[in-house]
């Protein structure tokens, strides 16, 4: 598929987004309900450019509908869930069917395959397992491809480097803050592959990683809203991040009119899933940030590149890997009823993990001459937060009025963060 | 019989104890006695001061968190075992101590313990059946000088 001529490509993606726009049609409400306020139906779609026609879908969407609203095949064929943080306090949750699944395994595998992983290399797979996509789209990735996995999840960076000297570890796999915080991962180690993702990292980070452990840092991309890792990874040549966009359409917006953008001009990126059953998603926008070009790669390969994710259209941060937003920590401090939600994010960089405190500031209400009330205080804050956004910030208590305003407002985020 | 005391929301910044006895000093307040309770994080400064009513109002007003909260200030004799007598009595009422710090006098050999109970009134008439003198303000004032 990789090197599929363009012309044939494109009549691939039509015929799929076609067919994707009638599944949707008719077993998605909202989809179709946004579908007739713009008078648009399936047969109005007849050439790939008529995509635009269609409504956008948002992560909002995501939360509102939540659990299942945005569902397309019946609970039958459903086989597995993931979710990830919303933008406030309640999570989004996607149904997969097992089709579905083999789309992002696939996807996975392709990007395994790119970077010249093959089956007898051992993938110590160090993202985390579970709910978030990380994990398990590289665990399957991996053994599709007949590589020895090591589904070890994140932490415990001693035991990590325990068994993968012990077991002869060739290819890891992990957000690239993790393995600049173990550089001794490389020592007396047979680790050749790091294949980094789930956080925006810079040539240079991939620079001091290859110098400083010798190893290959390949970049991957993807997302659960549209399935998880896999969805784009870098080829050798390094001309940005190849697209399977076979399954997942890209655009580029002006995230501002809401027009498509040409190829070239950097956008806020949008997917449809075009072979998607459990949750077909039309029109995403992603909130990333970034362009997709069309010159030919020397790889050969035909799908279009995009350049590695620099920025973002919202105040997403991500955090140890995470995806965090400022709303979410309202929503956490609005559970503690003493505190005022007046509340300052301060990231910075240190040697290892990044600085993540949280600054809250103080009221009458909540102020006792009492030590453990307070300390107390502190660590209800902290569960409110945690429970959410699964982190650990450090909490930190100031006097009120303190947090610097600007026109009356906090400047919610204070990013000192080495980019 | 009880005294009030002010205490302050201390950030862990450096100057925060300064600007808070500036804050007093520039409205004429002195500062009987105080104590720091401090974590790795933040503390509470509590202070008993000449007039805790205006202490409150130029603290708050120079935004800081303060609040006010009533302690009981006893004498204890300046000895070994002073203050262990004390904590029987205490002890034997079944009061609790949430906290306590003590000072000395200028002149005398007594010193001046400051408490703040989960019961203010059960631990005062306990000490002063105990023949142990509780301190009203004035007397507290009176004695710093």
């Amino acid at each position: 598929m990789d090197y599929m001529p363009v012309e044939p490509l494109r009549a691939l993606q039509l015929h799929r987004l076609q067919w994707t726009v009638k599944y949707a049609y008719e077993r998605v409400p909202l989809f179709r309900k946004r579908c007739e306020e713009r008078g648009v139906r399936p047969e109005h779609i007849k050439t790939l450019a008529d995509i635009k026609l269609l409504p956008f879908s948002k992560k909002t969407d995501l939360r509102d509908e939540y659990p299942m609203g945005l569902r397309g095949a019946p609970m039958d064929e459903i086989v597995r869930f993931h979710c990830s943080s919303g933008t406030t306090g309640k999570p989004i949750c996607i149904p997969n069917t097992m089709q579905d699944i083999e789309v992002w395994k696939n996807g996975a595998m392709r990007c395994l395959t790119m970077y010249g992983i093959r089956a007898g290399d051992v993938l110590q797979v160090a993202y985390g397992y579970g709910l978030f996509t990380g994990g398990l789209g590289l665990h399957y990735g991996g053994e599709g491809l007949g590589c020895a996995v090591l589904p070890i999840s994140g932490g415990n960076t001693e035991r990590q480097i325990m068994l993968m000297r012990d077991l002869g570890v060739t290819a890891i796999a992990c957000t690239p803050s993790y393995f600049l915080q173990g550089v001794d991962f490389r020592r007396d180690t047979k680790l050749r592959h790091g294949i980094f993702g789930a956080e925006p990292w810079t040539d240079e980070m991939r620079e001091t990683i290859e110098r400083e452990t010798g190893i290959v840092a390949h970049d991957i991309y993807g997302l659960t809203e549209i399935s998880g890792p896999g969805v784009a990874g870098a080829c050798p040549h390094r001309t940005g991040l190849h697209i399977w966009e076979d399954h997942f359409y890209p655009e580029i917006i002006d995230p501002d009119t809401l027009e498509p953008l040409p190829d070239g001009e950097v956008g806020e990126l949008v997917f449809t899933t075009i072979s998607r059953c459990g949750t077909p998603m039309i029109r995403y926008r992603t909130r990333d940030l970034t362009r997709l070009r069309t010159e030919k790669c020397p790889c050969g390969r035909t799908m279009r590149v995009m350049d590695r994710i620099s920025a973002r259209s919202d105040d997403m941060l991500i955090i140890h890997g995470v995806n965090v937003f400022p709303g979410q920590i309202e929503a956490g401090l609005l559970r503690v009823p003493e505190v005022a939600p007046h509340y300052q994010i301060v990231l910075e960089s240190t040697d290892t993990l990044d600085r993540f405190e949280i600054k809250v500031e103080v009221t009458d209400e909540a102020f006792s001459d009492d030590i453990r009330h307070m300390e107390n205080l502190r660590k209800r804050v902290l569960d409110a937060v945690k429970s959410i956004i699964g982190l650990t910030p450090k909490i930190s208590l100031v006097e009120p009025n303190t947090l610097p305003r600007s026109e009356g407002k906090i400047k919610r985020v204070i990013d000192n963060r080495k980019k | 019989m009880t005294i009030n005391q002010i205490s302050v929301f201390l950030e862990n910044r450096p100057g925060q104890l300064a600007n808070i006895c500036r804050t007093l000093a520039e409205a004429d307040i002195s500062i009987v006695t105080l104590s720091l309770a401090d974590t790795a994080e933040f503390g509470i400064v509590r202070m008993i001061v000449s007039d805790h009513d205006k202490a409150k109002e130029v603290l708050k007003a120079a935004g800081h968190v303060a609040n006010m909260r009533e302690v009981v200030a006893v004498t204890v004799p300046d000895r070994p075992g002073g203050m262990a007598e004390i904590l029987d009595v205490l002890d034997a009422a079944k009061v609790d101590i949430e906290y306590s710090y003590a000072f000395a006098f200028h002149h005398g050999e007594k010193a001046v313990l400051v408490f703040r109970f989960d019961d203010n009134e059960k631990a005062c008439a306990a000490l002063a059946a105990a023949g142990h003198p509780v301190l009203d303000f004035k007397s507290v004032l009176e004695e710093a000088k």
